[in-house]
């Protein structure tokens, strides 16, 4: 029997990046952000709620609400609708159903919304339920939360191929710098590599700088049809290809590659490009080590060759590696889930012209990593997709 | 009507009277029932008798707010006690042998009380003789029949109850009666029954005596009576003490802890 | 880096008495299979009986073949530390009061990777370690490396210190010292290192060998303690309770009796005078002072030891109505036990079988000598266990009875057996 070929994501486009604006914190509930962020695409959009045929959520603080809750709260009645609990794969693996459903026709507007409030205490409260497999074998151990699992990931990378606490510097300072132009970001004061290797130990060999912000906030954007974004008059940007991965490697004791390596090839080939044919990166950054595993693992470079890579390369929007163009989490701020679509609309805004002071010169490419969920030691969801301009 | 001082007081109201005025005297010869104070001891693979203890059910507070009240347990021969004749396999079967069928009369009863309290601090087993009896009567006269005979000892004024219990590893050693001296109190005086200082009616290595513990065999044998763990014998005369001692009621009771008081006749008032 | 510990110094009465923060306590009810095994001092994994596949964390279903054949199994923890972090940096109260502090990432040579604690002694990664469980102060099963080749003792680590309850330095009550079984305890105690042993006595008119002996060391101080008196037990806890830190109850009154080998009860009554109820009012007495005290420096109040007995667990009929009260008190040591973990006290249940004393001078050997019971019972607080079958003969009938309880109940129904 012939292996069926994997359908590729023609005529779907993703249009109207939206943030709304972070918050370190907030006593606004997720409910808040998520309607100030379909407001913002309503607005950005000029269409009407109920335009808006598909809905669907990642957000940790909605709980016990799920999108269905949103749909009562908001007064909203989909023939389409899904909650991704997967944090920081969320925006990819969002875009890839909704891009499913408005190729199979089962929706026509899907607003992808990613959104989480941060509470003085929020933190305490979404650690505690993370995972059966976190809190019989990970919360015990004494973090409270997943900088434990990644200092050691990143220890034993540091181990295993020689990177140095300055190569990960290079990744954290130039994020900063693209920071800048971002007004959306909540740290814009430039970081150099002195202040970064100076920063205090949050578990060794991770420093301050190293780990993200928690803040509330809300990404969003419609996913649609190519020939719907063009009748709307929307800049929008098409979707080429798209992978994801769960418990990938389970085998490695220790993380030191990622889900994307195993479908990268087919992420590539669904776009028909290469690494080399991309403008920008926007990997999902909860710490450097995983940025520079995503330039491993999505082909930039071979496993292991991360730290070369960066010594050889700058990172910042107008220089030969682009990467998190927007500052990232580790300098915008990781309003939760919405840390998985912070990726997604910045890519957007760089492949429509909306990226102001920070825009890629002539980007056609974008590449945009997700991951997350965190169990006990490792995350188990991985994703990718690869944005093209529309023409 | 008749003015009621002016009526003949009779017997009973020259005692009231006596007792207000102070000529004659309350004496108590009871220990206080607290869990410290010590109970026999036996063998353990015997039966033991328990000791007193004594818990709150309420004290002015959530389980009783306006009211303290306590329950308590003990046995029938914990603390200052009375020994019935069913008490002993020698007075199993006598008639009205048990502390509800014991008549009452005898609960009011005169008392001879005999100083041993030199010999006792000199030997702590020390055994009251036929000659220790002769040499009382010598002074006080016949023991009448019906009273009581206590042997002070002053051994209640060992406070500390390893003192009192005196154990070492061959036993307890506290003073008490010989077998002569008992069956000549029983034959030959008719006592009413016998009473003690110390933990019991026996002297502490009582069972090594012939026949063991023979105050216990010889009085409730013949239908008399035992008192122990008194105090207070010091404060009696030798003669002419009246002791109010009456047991629980009972049902087939073998014993039980009382207030034992003596009346007692001031000279000179 | 470890130190052993030093004595503790005086502490400033001005200064509010730290309380105590628990490390997290959730966990699943199949990972409770590893708190199971723990809290008898064992490290134990699922194994797959049809495909052979380790599994950590926990589970239901095995990760390589989905087989819901999951068997507990002992494993001797070997590995190799693949990673390490120190944490300066916790969101957890517990851990934030004591950092920095060291965790790895264990391969074991079973096969899956372990998050661990590790013992300060433990080099840098890559080395060859060895995981155990123990029970942590929030009593559920936390791995931890060792060196592979040293033996090492958690309480030289001071930051496993408080996962063991180590008499070293400690204050402790033994609440009857007239039986050898008592003077065992306190002799073992004394040599463990103890500051100070109170040592009950009920009726200190009754002469008994081998006291005076036992109260002329200078670490022991006789007190008057009498568990069927409620009031003696509070003024005790009223003079010394906050002072203990390790409470160890061997008070026990033991007859040799069934139902119709003694009419009456009052054989039966005294022993659960003592037995059960005398562990009610010791708890109720000396509990709120020692949870009180459960964060209190470094000899913090951290354990309660209960000689309960094997015949707790099925009948011995010979000693019948003996057993029903050692039944009665390990259900309430149970209850005890839910009231004292959630403020971080150790309760230590001990189930030996017949010891050789005067109570079992008619039962053929094996059985337990005094002294090996005490050698247990520090064994036990010193690794930080919970749960102790100290001897042969209690390790055979737990045996027995895990397997299956109603074939024990008739055996041991079977005279001369």
């Amino acid at each position: 029997m012939q292996p069926r070929t994997r359908r590729g994501y023609e005529g779907v486009a993703v249009a109207t990046p939206v943030t709304v604006p972070y918050q370190r914190f907030s006593t606004r509930g997720a409910h808040w952000f998520i309607g100030r962020a379909l407001l913002a695409l309503l607005r950005e959009s000029g269409l009407s709620k109920e335009d808006v045929d598909g809905l669907i959520v990642s957000s940790f603080t909605l709980a016990p609400d799920t999108a269905v809750g949103v749909t009562q709260h908001l007064g909203l009645s989909p023939r389409w609708l899904d909650h991704v609990p997967t944090g920081g794969a969320s925006g990819v693996m969002a875009l890839r159903r909704a891009a499913r459903a408005v190729q199979a026709g089962d929706a026509e507007v899907v607003a992808c919304i990613g959104a989480d409030t941060n509470h003085v205490d929020s933190f305490r409260h979404s650690l505690g339920s993370f995972s059966d497999f976190a809190r019989d074998a990970s919360y015990p151990y004494g973090a409270g939360g997943p900088n434990s699992v990644f200092a050691m990931v990143t220890a034993h990378y540091m181990r295993t191929y020689g990177a140095r606490r300055e190569d990960f510097g290079r990744i954290a300072v130039d994020q900063r710098a693209n920071a800048a132009r971002n007004p959306n970001a909540l740290l814009r004061k430039p970081l150099t590599l002195d202040e970064y290797m100076a920063a205090r130990p949050v578990a060794e060999p991770i420093h301050l700088f190293d780990c993200v912000m928690p803040c509330a906030g809300a990404e969003a954007f419609l996913v649609t049809s190519e020939s719907r974004a063009r009748a709307m008059g929307v800049p929008h940007a098409l979707v080429l290809g798209a992978i994801e991965r769960h418990n990938a490697f389970a085998e490695d004791p220790v993380m030191v590659r990622g889900g994307w390596r195993v479908d990268r090839d087919d992420l590539y080939t669904q776009a028909g490009a290469r690494p080399g044919d991309i403008d920008f990166v926007q990997t999902y950054d909860d710490y450097p080590v995983i940025v520079m595993m995503q330039f491993e693992d999505l082909g930039f470079c071979e496993k292991g060759e991360g730290p070369e890579f960066v010594r050889a390369h700058r990172m910042t929007h107008d220089a030969d590696f682009p990467n998190n163009t927007g500052g990232g989490q580790l300098s915008g701020g990781q309003a939760g889930a919405a840390g998985g679509f912070l990726g997604l609309t910045e890519a957007i805004r760089q492949l429509t012209g909306a990226a102001g002071e920070r825009a890629v010169r002539d980007a056609r490419l974008g590449l945009v990593g997700g991951f997350g969920m965190v169990t006990y030691d490792r995350c188990l969801c991985t994703g990718a997709v690869i944005l093209g301009r529309a023409a | 009507m008749t003015d009621i001082r002016s009526r003949d007081p009779g017997l009973l109201g020259a005692l009231v009277s006596a007792l207000a005025g102070g000529r004659i005297r309350v004496v108590d010869l009871t220990q206080a029932l607290a869990p410290e104070f010590p109970q026999i001891a036996l063998p353990p693979e015997m039966g033991q008798c328990w000791p007193f203890r004594i818990e709150e059910i309420s004290r002015y507070d959530e389980r009783g707010p306006a009211w303290y009240w306590n329950n308590f347990s003990c046995g029938e021969h914990t603390g200052t006690h009375f020994d019935a004749p069913i008490h002993w396999i020698s007075g199993r079967d006598l008639p009205d042998n048990s502390v509800d069928t014991i008549p009452v009369r005898h609960f009011v009863a005169p008392a001879c009380v005999i100083d041993c309290s030199a010999q006792a601090a000199a030997d702590p087993d020390y055994l009251l003789t036929v000659a220790d009896i002769e040499a009382f009567e010598a002074a006080h006269g016949r023991i009448p029949g019906g009273a009581w005979v206590l042997m002070r000892t002053d051994w209640s004024r060992r406070t500390d109850p390893e003192a009192y219990q005196n154990f070492d590893e061959t036993g307890q050693h506290t003073p008490g009666p010989g077998a002569e001296a008992v069956r000549f109190l029983v034959e030959q005086r008719q006592v009413l029954g016998f009473g003690s200082e110390a933990i019991g009616t026996d002297a502490g290595q009582g069972y090594h005596l012939q026949p063991p513990y023979p105050c216990h065999y010889f009085m409730h044998g013949a239908g008399r009576y035992g008192l122990q763990c008194l105090t207070n014998l010091d404060q009696l005369p030798p003669v002419g003490a009246l002791l109010i001692c009456a047991p629980l009621k009972i049902r087939k009771g073998s014993g039980s802890p009382l207030r034992v008081l003596a009346l007692v006749e001031e000279p000179g008032r | 880096m470890t130190t052993p510990p030093m004595r503790p110094k005086r502490k400033n009465p001005v200064l509010r008495t730290p309380q105590v923060n628990l490390p997290p306590g959730a966990r699943g009810r199949v990972a409770l299979g590893l708190t199971a095994a723990a809290s008898e001092g064992r490290f134990e994994l699922q194994t797959c009986e049809d495909c052979g596949a380790v599994q950590y964390p926990p589970r239901e279903s095995c990760a390589r073949c989905l087989s819901d054949s999951l068997r507990w199994r002992r494993h001797g923890g070997a590995g190799c530390l693949l990673t390490s972090t120190m944490l300066r940096h916790s969101n957890d109260l517990f851990f934030r009061e004591r950092l920095p502090w060291r965790i790895g990432v264990v391969q074991l040579d079973a096969g899956p990777p372990v998050i661990v604690h590790l013992h300060g002694r433990v080099g840098d990664a890559p080395a060859r370690v060895r995981v155990g469980a123990r029970l942590d102060r929030s009593g559920q099963a936390v791995l931890i490396g060792v060196p592979e080749e040293e033996t090492v003792e958690m309480a030289d680590d001071p930051k496993l210190r408080e996962m063991t309850s180590d008499p070293r330095f400690r204050n402790v009550l033994v609440t009857d010292g007239k039986t050898a079984i008592g003077q065992a305890i306190v002799k073992a105690m004394v040599d463990a290192g103890a500051e100070r042993i109170w040592v009950g006595i009920a009726d200190p008119w009754k002469k008994l060998p081998g006291f005076e002996r036992i109260a002329a060391l200078p670490q022991v101080s006789p007190v008057p303690l009498d568990l069927s008196d409620g009031r003696s037990v509070d003024e005790l806890a009223g003079e010394i309770g906050g002072k203990v830190d390790i409470v160890v109850n061997d008070a026990e009154v033991h007859r040799t009796f069934g139902i119709s080998s003694r009419r009456g009860t009052d054989a039966a009554r005294a022993e659960m005078d003592i037995n059960y109820f005398g562990a009610l009012r010791l708890a109720q007495a000396f509990g709120p002072a020692l949870r009180a005290r459960a964060a209190d420096g470094i000899a913090h109040a951290t354990a309660w030891v209960n000689l309960l007995s094997i015949y707790a667990l099925s009948n011995f009929p010979p000693h019948g109505t003996f057993s029903a009260s050692k039944a009665a008190a390990f259900s309430l040591a149970q209850c005890l036990r839910a009231e004292m973990r959630p403020a971080g006290i150790r309760v230590v249940n001990v189930f030996p079988g017949p010891i050789d004393d005067e109570w079992n001078q008619n039962l053929p050997p094996p059985k337990l000598a005094p002294s090996a019971l005490a050698a247990a019972i520090v064994r036990a607080l010193r690794d930080g266990v919970e749960d102790v079958y100290p001897g042969e003969v209690a390790q055979e009938w737990l045996e027995r009875w895990r397997e299956n309880p109603k074939v024990l109940e008739r055996e041991l129904s079977t005279p001369g057996h």
